[in-house]
């Protein structure tokens, strides 16, 4: 991540594949593990917790659609249905038959992977655009579906409270506690995405994005991949769902619709396509970007403008900014964050020496 | 490249600055209130106007030396109707301090209820929220403080009930909603009412985002004949309905508006006052510049040499701002008063709502009663009715089959 090796000087598939290419990266991780799991957590307040609560929910969204989008190379403006499915299985699960959340959790992604399978299906036939188009109509059937069907709505409010979740008896309900079971669920789908994709199933993903005529001529079921990748994805974005549901209290469509949709498609071309540490970058900047705009104008916009001018101003004027800060960052490297991030480290990595 | 560099850690060092600078220990003795509010969102044109009510009100409290001697801080943050945003809006008014919030939007509502209860903060959800919540005892820190959906929707029928000539049986009433929860939610309270009064209900579906309606307007008028039209629209759509009724012949005096149908800016965006005429509108606090909270403020404005703000020409929104602002006072005065010092918490101020009662601030605010068990206040309304370029007011407060709305809220999980 940080550290970097000196030449490629690799003679074997197995130490061009491995996870940790150097001895550095493992001391790597293992810091951000430590700093993840014991120094932020206690060192800083339930405020700042919460935000990483949010950016951890994103992580995960955003990793799951990129692996569609940024790996398989399919479109997807579905995502936001596919974690409303997610979250309403959940729901109906954790209150109707009383499941725990180590049940209620996969069940949702499955569910949310079997329906993103069946969007999915029109990629077989279609690409770009069309399929953008092929999955909008999922979203909005989604969205109508769930609105209507009280069966799976819970009524006409179309919203779901749920209890919070609890391991061996302990209530998950605070902003810490809340922490340590999202940070579990960002680990495990991080480790699982940076995995999937140098496995086969991975490699024939990328196969599909790079030329998908090519990769059936090499033998690869386009049929099942791409549906594999759909269903994969939406198990992603399903789990987010559910995650954002115990996080919240509730299940509620109206927190799923197309803006979010748009928002983690922002995400991940922001953070950078095909890139797992992109996803991260995009989920933490989109997420707090908002939030840091408005406490830096909160701490100086008194020098420019009266207070009710303020109060009035910041909002506007935050998602002018907000806006702006996207092209800006996408006009320096089109490429997204994490192209930056490579570029910053390939500049130290001769500095002082730049040529 | 190097440039590109230079101001990429030069962001990312203004970050770190931001992220330390605010936070900073508040004044003693000063009382925080959180505000929530949209003014980008999906509802601006309700954000812009109710949210400065309410900082003027507040104002005006703190310029006439505060509660009980201790001054009153509002934050506001700006969730854009995003239910993540009110989440961290909540957490961060929590840091501060908040001792009730005041929340703004029906699923912001619903996603913090659970978080509230857990810290026992109160929070207000005005007008709109989940109407079971009008029950203390299964939502103890949500106060509706205002008419729920299900007392609009039994106060539609009542007047449409007076202006019918007293009776329903017989007549036909269409519904036409916004196709959303809040939209729906009146529909079990109506369906009820309709076998009781013996009237026939059709009901009318506007999909978001509410701009075309003209099929159905054109059924109401002229296929299902409806004797009165009752509408629970929000956004742009409440307007599009004004316009589409008054285009297929409909006589808008037959047709009441629930509460965020009901403001200036809709009646504007329809063509203006004379397009509207005989329009009805529900509203839950008072409407018209004359009460004498806004002659107090427009002094304070005066007295500090400023011109008062122009957002008091949306009397029905900035009426609202203020009367919520004003609820939220009374029960910190109320908590202040059972325990002196300003170290009271939200668990005291929720008590110091369930005490409000007789607090009319001259017609503004209706004659609530708050207690434990009721957190509605009564469920009371006033309909005013477009004329002669004004809101004229039709009816005086009233509210409308209490046990009814008491059956739903008690069957309600």
């Amino acid at each position: 991540m940080i550290h970097r090796e000196s030449g490629i000087l690799k003679t074997t598939y197995e130490a061009d594949m491995a996870l940790y290419p150097l001895p550095i990266a493992r001391w790597t991780v293992a810091a951000i593990a430590l700093f993840m799991f014991l120094v932020l957590p206690l060192s800083v307040d339930d405020y700042y917790l919460s935000i990483v609560n949010l950016i951890s929910i994103a992580v995960i969204g955003a990793l799951g659609l990129n692996i569609l989008v940024g790996y398989t190379g399919q479109i997807s403006i579905g995502h936001g249905a596919f974690m409303s499915v997610g979250a309403y299985t959940a729901a109906n699960l954790a209150v109707r038959f009383g499941m725990p959340f180590w049940i209620a959790l996969p069940a949702g992604g499955l569910m949310a992977a079997l329906v993103g399978a069946v969007v999915g299906i029109p990629s077989l036939r279609i690409k770009g655009l069309y399929l953008a188009i092929a999955t909008l109509a999922g979203q909005l059937i989604i969205e109508w579906t769930i609105n209507h069907v009280t069966w799976i709505s819970g009524g006409v409010q179309a919203s779901i409270q749920v209890p919070r979740p609890d391991l061996f008896g302990l209530p998950i309900a605070t902003q810490r506690q809340m922490y340590f079971f999202l940070l579990v669920f960002v680990v495990l789908a991080v480790v699982g995405t940076l995995n999937l994709i140098r496995s086969r199933i991975g490699r024939a993903f990328i196969a599909i994005r790079d030329h998908d005529i090519a990769a059936e001529i090499i033998g690869i079921d386009i049929f099942r991949y791409k549906l594999l990748a759909f269903a994969v994805s939406s198990f992603y974005a399903g789990v987010t769902g559910v995650l954002y549901t115990y996080y919240l209290g509730i299940a509620n469509y109206e927190q799923f619709q197309i803006t979010v949709s748009i928002d983690y498609l922002a995400m991940i071309i922001i953070g950078g396509l095909g890139s797992v540490l992109g996803s991260i970058f995009g989920a933490i900047f989109v997420t707090l970007l908002p939030i840091v705009i408005r406490l830096t104008m909160e701490s100086f916009g008194d020098l420019l403008f009266s207070p009710g001018a303020v109060l009035n101003t910041i909002p506007n004027l935050r998602l002018i900014l907000f806006g702006v800060l996207i092209i800006f960052f996408l006009v320096v490297e089109p490429e997204g964050l994490n192209r930056l991030w490579r570029n910053i480290r390939s500049y130290f990595r001769v500095w002082p020496f730049a040529y | 490249m190097r440039r590109a560099l230079a101001i990429t850690l030069g962001l990312v060092l203004a970050v770190g600055a931001s992220l330390a600078g605010p936070g900073t220990a508040q004044a003693q003795k000063e009382i925080v209130i959180g505000i929530q509010c949209d003014r980008t969102g999906a509802t601006q044109t309700v954000g812009v106007y109710i949210c400065p009510g309410a900082h003027d009100y507040i104002k005006l409290v703190n310029f006439r030396g505060g509660v009980e001697g201790h001054k009153i801080k509002a934050i506001e943050i700006d969730h854009e109707y995003k239910v993540p945003q009110a989440m961290e809006a909540y957490e961060r008014h929590k840091k501060e301090g908040a001792v009730s919030i005041f929340l703004y939007g029906t699923p912001q509502t619903q996603a913090l209820t659970a978080k509230l209860t857990e810290d026992r903060i109160p929070g207000t959800s005005p007008g709109f929220g989940t109407a079971a919540a009008a029950d203390g005892t299964k939502y103890p820190f949500i106060f509706p403080i205002a008419a729920t959906y299900w007392s609009q929707g039994a106060a539609a029928v009542k007047f449409a009930k007076d202006q019918l000539g007293g009776s329903l049986k017989g007549k036909k009433i269409a519904f036409i909603y916004f196709d959303n929860p809040a939209g729906r939610e009146p529909l079990p309270v109506l369906e009820d009412l309709a076998q009781v009064e013996g009237f026939q209900l059709k009901t009318f579906a506007v999909p978001p985002p509410g701009i075309e309606m003209g099929a159905q307007v054109l059924d109401i008028a002229q296929r299902f004949r409806a004797d009165f039209v009752i509408a629970h629209l929000f956004g742009r759509s409440p307007s599009v309905s004004i316009k589409e009724l008054k285009r297929a012949g409909y006589p808008l005096r037959k047709v009441v508006s629930f509460v965020w149908g009901s403001a200036e800016a809709d009646i504007e965006a329809a063509g203006g006052w004379a397009v509207a005429e005989g329009y009805n509108t529900m509203q839950f606090a008072g409407v018209g510049p004359n009460y004498p909270v806004l002659n107090e403020i427009r002094e304070m404005y005066k007295k500090e040499g400023k011109e008062p703000p122009k957002e008091m020409a949306s009397t029905v929104y900035y009426n609202r701002g203020v009367l919520i602002a004003a609820l939220h006072v009374e029960a910190i005065r109320n908590a202040l008063k059972a325990k002196p010092g300003g170290n009271i918490t939200g668990a005291d101020v929720k008590a110091g709502f369930e005490k409000i009662k007789g607090f009319t601030m001259g017609g503004l605010v209706p004659p609530l009663e708050i207690s434990a068990t009721d957190h509605e206040g009564g469920g009371w309304v006033q309909i005013f009715q477009v004329k002669g370029g004004k809101f004229e007011k039709q009816t005086d407060w009233f509210k409308s089959y209490p046990e009814v709305i008491a059956k739903h809220v008690k069957a309600a999980k």
